[in-house]
């Protein structure tokens, strides 16, 4: 029903205070600064993978992907198992990290009202803060010295570690924000601290835990230094977890860093291999968390 | 809206479901106890490895500007200087960009492109650090010795910041690397915190004539601090703590300077660098204290950071 | 109709690695371990390569953690050899316990390259390399360098000498030639795998790579890299002169002449820097292998010590094809009866 302006507001409608427009006007120079900022990211990235690719995707094929590395002159050479080292090295890692980081993280959010908690926060800060080379060295005397042998399980340990900082950090504050109320009514049905947890406060955090999830894994799929004292690498298939294993990162490593222009193609081969795995690897745990929620 | 340091008493199950949160407070507590006993050992293992440097050099170990393998005189002062310079100058840019790009994505972004921009965004995360070392090496560097650096020095010259010889390498280009490098932790994490913040927040904005922008500065963000604050913490330690691209890219040469256009050298670089073939104990020694102070600059400056948030946020806190 | 679940999704995955996992053959051969120098790493890949090729019983997986990562390793006796680019020191054979035999297994050059788009060919004594170093040397129109350089025109630019930031046997063979060649070098800086460089206009690279890029972006700047590397990447190499008088670049043939001037090479003589005859290439050095004199493990030892054998001897005709330098043959002698010092 359309009633006629009311005479004390005649004019109003359709004329703007100038003081509004240029709030207006603010608001959306600053909604252009936002713009300007995801392209400054985005043109980042373009401007690295554009380069990895550019360097590295015409030695991508079938056969590098399945072949053993070969020797410098000698053709044919892959990183097949580069690619199921890290495939197992970092899955092992995703293991031990996301039930520990994800429980302490609960621990926090739902506990952490004293100074112990506030020390743990500091101690996951400061552990983001370690070089991963410090890390691997640790994962080294644990894990390694005493067996006197280099095992793949210990660069898991090595990369577990660098990514519980993230994990905890994300997870506690994911379940921070879910609503009291929600939790509260879980009370109110006589769910246990454990099921309201468990069946609706982690559900509810889970976009977010597994954010934190990828960028860890995304981190440590690139990561080096560490394995230089744990995993060791190797030229050959390995499958069992307590002996040496080749890593994708580790590969193009030595690789970019030698001589050999062979050798330098294929470290661009296997970064770019590398980087789209992860990309794959999100979309992957992405649609799953989709399927999930039915 | 949620505290850093809670203040509102703890709300609690029916009493009867006791049993299944027995084991449940057993399982959290052993997580816990693993998580502080992989920290606390490490830290105890850095202790360990420096003692043979702590015992010989001491406190001068921190001041001192000499680092000479030949004759095993260890000093980090520049080390330090280039870590805390160059993570700073990364933070700076990141948490900006970061966080402008993180609020386009949850706020102002359309439906369908959000998701797949995203997505990009933590890609960047995904890039050895190898490869961030040889493209800026082989296209930043170039990029800043030709153009960026020398119009700076033409403009800002006055500052000291901006004075001296232009090599392309040197402790700004190691920051805007840095920079890169942590931006996808930024982006991310805060993206996930500023959704998290509930709608009737932004309607209460938007109903009482506020503008998107302001919406947004005014009542999405700072319900987001926290989150976001914590994003850049861990991003910060990323910078402090990343070995193979800084050092590709900062000059690798332990002085102290006022330039950002100069070479210098960080913690972590020198450990990458020189761990591999330190032979003696002194030395392999001395490059595990540097670990050390790594560790405890960490500490530093994360401590500080968590007091400031108390302070400061826990002020407004009470609604 | 069927629906896509995560518990489905979840074990296809699962069935997936299974399979695969299934699918790989079991490893029959046994596999020696050995790690440590980064320089020896691709003559290392191709000369095991081609061992296993010919005795499928064994494979050795060798990793470049660096020299010293070798050392530790062999000390924590978690591989069954090492190698380094500068041999233990007698505090190194002492902690891992005595008995260490050292060998001899490769062999390269250092290479020194410049950016001065205008200048080819451009020539150095060694006291012009040393200066330059030393910071003593800073615009490229200094007058020691014209005179090196007659009716060259060399510009008015600042000499950026650039050095290896990481630690390597690279370093160590460069700053061993410059102290020889120099007692002022020498006292103030020494040899080392890792040095303090003194000049203030100096900047470090990471790597052979970093400092050929650094090289290669900065327009006055010299550097020094491995032999094999200048030649694969064809680098501009800077001429130096050596102790006979006569300027050359690094090639092959120089650094193999500088070897043979020294045939009695063993682990506490080991510098052939600055060698006489009117070919050597004065920047050359010697990469080895450790081996336990009296191992606990001796089926593994024997084949450790045959692959060894085979590498110093006919393993050699494989150097050249990397740009390696093949062990003189009197080298090569030395190798084996070092070899067969162990108590097998």
């Amino acid at each position: 029903m359309v009633t006629a302006e009311p005479a004390h507001m005649a004019g109003v409608v359709g004329k703007r205070d100038p003081g509004v427009t240029a709030r207006y006007i603010a608001s959306n120079a600053w909604i252009g600064f936002t713009i300007l900022c995801i392209l400054i990211a985005a043109g980042a990235l373009i401007a690295i993978l554009g380069y990895v690719a550019l360097q590295g995707a015409s030695s991508v094929n079938w056969a590098f992907i399945t072949a053993l590395p070969r020797p410098v002159g000698v053709t044919g050479g892959g990183v097949a198992n580069g690619i199921v080292g890290s495939l197992i090295i970092v899955g092992i890692a995703t293991m031990m990290a996301v039930p520990i980081g994800v429980l302490t993280g609960v621990y926090l959010a739902l506990f952490g009202r004293n100074a112990f908690a506030e020390a743990l926060r500091l101690l996951a800060d400061v552990l983001a803060g370690i070089p991963s080379i410090a890390i691997g060295l640790f994962a080294y005397t644990l894990f390694v010295a005493p067996f006197k042998h280099f095992s793949a399980v210990s660069a898991s340990v090595a990369f577990a570690i660098i990514m519980l900082p993230l994990i905890i950090r994300t997870t506690e504050d994911a379940v921070r924000t879910v609503p009291r109320a929600i939790r509260e009514a879980g009370f109110a049905l006589g769910l246990s601290q454990f099921s309201t947890t468990v069946k609706i406060v982690l559900p509810a955090a889970q976009g977010a835990i597994l954010t934190a999830v990828l960028l860890g894994v995304a981190r440590v799929t690139g990561e080096t230094a560490p394995l230089l004292f744990t995993a060791f690498g190797s030229q050959f298939w390995e499958l069992n977890p307590t002996h040496p294993m080749a890593e994708l990162s580790l590969q193009v490593f030595t690789y970019a860093i030698s001589p050999y222009d062979d050798w330098h193609r294929q470290a661009w081969a296997g970064a770019l291999l590398l980087t789209l795995a992860v990309f794959a690897l999100n979309l992957l745990a992405r649609a799953a968390l989709r399927l999930g929620r039915r | 809206m949620t505290p850093t340091t809670p203040t509102n008493p703890p709300i609690t199950p029916a009493a009867s479901a006791g049993r299944a949160d027995r084991a449940f407070f057993i399982t959290l507590w052993a997580a816990v106890t693993i998580f502080t006993a992989t920290a606390v050992g490490l830290f105890i293992q850095l202790v360990n490895g420096s003692w043979q440097s702590l015992t010989t050099f001491g406190f001068g170990f921190i001041v001192d500007s000499q680092w000479n393998p030949v004759t095993g005189h260890f000093g980090a002062l520049p080390m330090i200087y280039g870590t805390v310079v160059s993570s700073f100058i990364a933070i700076a840019f990141a948490a900006v960009i970061g966080i402008g790009a993180a609020t386009y994505l949850a706020e102002f972004a359309p439906r369908q492109i959000a998701d797949p921009l995203a997505t990009l965004v933590e890609l960047l995360a995904a890039v050895p650090s190898v490869v961030y070392g040889l493209w800026g090496l082989f296209v930043l560097v170039p990029i800043l010795r030709a153009f960026v650096d020398p119009f700076l020095q033409a403009h800002f010259g006055f500052l000291p910041i901006f004075t001296g010889p232009i090599y392309g390498v040197g402790l700004l280009t190691a920051g805007i690397i840095l920079a890169i490098m942590i931006l996808p932790t930024v982006s991310a994490i805060s993206r996930d915190v500023i959704r998290a913040v509930g709608r009737e927040q932004r309607e209460g904005g938007i109903a009482l004539g506020s503008t998107r922008w302001e919406t947004t500065w005014r009542i999405v963000l700072p319900a987001a601090r926290t989150g976001i604050f914590g994003a850049c913490v861990l991003a910060l330690g990323r910078a402090l703590g990343e070995t193979i691209a800084a050092t590709m890219v900062i000059g690798n040469k332990s002085v102290i300077a006022a330039s950002l256009f100069a070479p210098s050298y960080t913690l972590s670089s020198v450990i990458a660098n020189e761990f591999t073939e330190a032979t003696s104990d002194i030395y392999i020694s001395s490059l595990i204290e540097l670990g050390l102070i790594l560790f405890i600059i960490s500490f530093i400056v994360n401590g500080a950071a968590r007091l400031l948030v108390n302070s400061v946020f826990s002020r407004n806190e009470g609604r | 109709m069927f629906r896509m679940t995560r518990g489905r999704l979840f074990a296809a995955l699962a069935g997936t690695l299974a399979v695969a996992t299934a699918a790989f053959p079991a490893l029959a051969a046994t596999q020696l371990t050995g790690a440590g120098s980064t320089f020896d790493y691709p003559f290392f890949s191709k000369a095991f390569y081609q061992y296993s090729q010919n005795n499928s019983d064994v494979t050795v997986n060798y990793q470049s953690i660096g020299s010293g990562g070798g050392i530790e390793q062999f000390t924590a006796k978690t591989v069954d050899f090492g190698a380094t680019d500068v041999p233990m020191t007698s505090q190194e054979v002492q902690r891992a316990g005595g008995g260490v035999l050292q060998v001899p297994i490769a062999l390269g050059g250092v290479a020194l390259t410049y950016n001065l788009p205008s200048v080819k060919a451009l020539r150095l004594t060694r006291e012009n390399v040393v200066d330059i170093y030393l910071g003593k040397i800073t615009k490229w129109n200094d007058a020691a360098l014209k005179k090196t350089n007659p009716g060259v025109a060399l510009p008015d630019l600042a000499v950026i000498p650039v050095n290896r930031s990481d630690g390597s046997g690279t370093t160590y063979i460069f700053t061993d030639f410059l102290s020889t060649v120099s007692p002022e070098f020498k006292t103030k800086v020494g040899a080392g795998k890792s040095v303090q460089w003194p000049a203030a206009g100096s900047v470090g690279g990471k790597g052979n790579e970093g400092v050929a890029g650094s090289v290669k972006q900065t327009p006055g700047a010299i550097g020094y890299v491995e032999l094999a590397y200048a030649l694969e990447n064809k680098m501009e190499q800077a001429l130096v002169q050596n102790k006979a008088g006569k300027f050359a670049i690094c090639t092959t043939v120089g650094v193999k002449a500088a070897a043979a001037t020294r045939p009695d090479v063993n682990a506490t003589n080991f510098s052939i820097v600055d060698a006489a005859g009117a070919d050597s290439w004065p920047i050359s050095g010697y990469s080895w292998v450790v081996v336990y004199q009296s191992p606990q493990d001796k089926a593994r030892a024997k084949m450790t010590k045959d692959v060894l054998a085979w590498t110093v001897t006919k393993g050699q005709a494989i150097a050249g094809t990397l740009d390696y330098v093949p062990l003189p043959e009197n080298v090569q002698a030395t190798a084996m009866k070092t070899l067969n010092q162990i108590n097998l």
